[in-house]
């Protein structure tokens, strides 16, 4: 029966973060249930829930879908948010997998150990402001447009602003070589669902502290 | 000028086999550039050819694609091996990932500590046959169909052809309680651009053999 996607994830950011930007960014209501023990993960894994026994899954239009990236692409695609043709799309898909690579190392940090962690913090900031930033400022100097592909809003907006969300909570001042990246910054979260979704009481979640990871170790046995 | 595409790589598998395996089972002919020496790298980023500085990178229809996904979502999308509607397209991206996974997991054994390579093989080779191919093996006695999705060749046939290879590698009866995969495996290698693909002397490459390590571990590092 059609009815608002589920989502099914413990109560933090993680794989899931990205599908409730995308989700909120294109304006439909979503449920969540959470995963707070490990026998709520056990249970899924005996119902036949979880095709590869992980988490993400989301209940959307009937099925019950898992992999982050194959969730993503079904909500853009359903949503209009995936371009309008198979270049537009491979744009897309360029832009959207470099801000997961850099969204996957800030990710990780509070799995690692503290000395890991401050080696990684360095070299995720080097990565934003020489590898990953200077893409994105390029991409809409060069065209001029407000949104990074087609002249016309999709994923890939939505990814680098979580993106570049993600990284200032790690650096501050970390936009402060790109202008074009801080006026895009304020541009799209001024979009209403994004305007709505940044607002305290929205389901988007806060960064990981030591309680929620605590959490997660024990629920997934990590 | 559109001509074949041309991927840039170190003459290894890594992430550019898929690709190699997609192309080929699409029938298209495709040229390839070795990456030999770190200077070969540092050239393309000098040159701006590579968006985040990393390969693989394919030149096609006038594009330098990066990424692994977002060329293997282009070609598929090209060659009408990514389904026919939305929710062909949702199930094919389900499938892929799951195997992407378990490469990703057969990958990772190459850089274990030298003690820890055998018991980590033996952890992902349970998992080839607990969590991932009891998954298409269901898929294809549900449907009773040739293909995972649609009843029509996807990419996610050829990715799973190519991870049943893979690990079987590593264990050669790693199919042994999967009769369906069996089928599936005789079948598909015998779609003709696959058998080619399949045979001495084509684009496939080889897994990877000690004495090569240093000298790609000196490109990239």
């Amino acid at each position: 029966m059609a009815g608002k996607p589920k989502l099914h994830y413990t109560c933090g950011r993680g794989k899931m973060e990205s599908i409730r930007w995308l989700l909120a960014a294109a304006g439909v209501e979503f449920e969540e249930q959470f995963i707070e023990k490990n026998e709520h993960l056990e249970k899924l894994r005996k119902d036949g829930s979880l095709l590869f026994q992980q988490v993400p899954m989301v209940e959307i239009d009937g099925m019950k879908m898992v992999q982050t990236r194959a969730i993503l692409s079904y909500i853009a695609g359903k949503y209009n948010l995936y371009g309008k043709d198979l270049k537009e799309r491979a744009w897309i898909d360029m832009y959207v997998e470099g801000t997961t690579d850099l969204m996957g190392m800030i990710m990780q940090l509070p799995l690692q150990s503290a000395e890991m962690r401050e080696k990684n913090l360095a070299l995720i900031i080097e990565r934003a402001k020489t590898r990953y930033f200077p893409v994105y400022e390029k991409a809409l100097k060069d065209h001029g447009h407000d949104y990074l592909v087609g002249n016309k809003f999709s994923w890939a907006d939505i990814h680098l602003l979580e993106a570049i969300l993600m990284v200032e909570e790690c650096k501050p001042d970390i936009l402060s070589a790109f202008p074009q990246l801080q006026a895009f910054k304020g541009r799209i979260s001024n979009i209403p669902t994004i305007k709505k979704f940044l607002q305290p009481g929205s389901q988007r979640k806060p960064p990981a502290d030591d309680k929620y990871i605590a959490n997660v170790r024990k629920i997934f046995n990590i | 000028m559109s001509g074949k595409p041309r991927l840039h790589y170190v003459n290894a598998r890594g992430r550019m086999e898929p690709i190699r395996w997609l192309l080929a089972a699409a029938g298209v002919e495709f040229e390839e550039a070795f990456l030999e020496k770190k200077d070969d790298l540092k050239k393309l980023q000098t040159n701006g050819d590579l968006l985040f500085q990393q390969v693989p990178m394919v030149e096609i229809d006038g594009m330098k694609m990066v990424q692994t996904r977002a060329i293997l979502n282009y070609i598929a999308g090209k060659y009408n091996l990514y389904g026919k509607d939305l929710k062909e397209r949702a199930l094919i991206d389900m499938y892929v990932e799951g195997l992407a996974d378990l490469n990703e997991l057969i990958s990772s054994n190459f850089f274990q500590p030298a003690d820890k390579k055998e018991e980590h093989l033996a952890t992902v080779l349970d998992k080839a046959a607990t969590r991932y191919f009891p998954v298409y093996e269901k898929v294809l006695k549900g449907h009773g169909q040739d293909f995972l999705v649609g009843n029509k060749l996807s990419r996610a046939d050829v990715q799973l052809l190519e991870t049943i290879l893979l690990v079987e590698e590593s264990k050669p009866d790693i199919l042994a309680k999967f009769p369906l995969l069996q089928s599936f495996k005789a079948k598909t290698s015998n779609i003709p651009n696959i058998k080619k693909f399949l045979q001495p002397g084509s684009q496939r490459k080889q897994p990877i053999q000690e004495k090569d390590i240093p000298r790609l571990m000196q490109i990239f590092h």
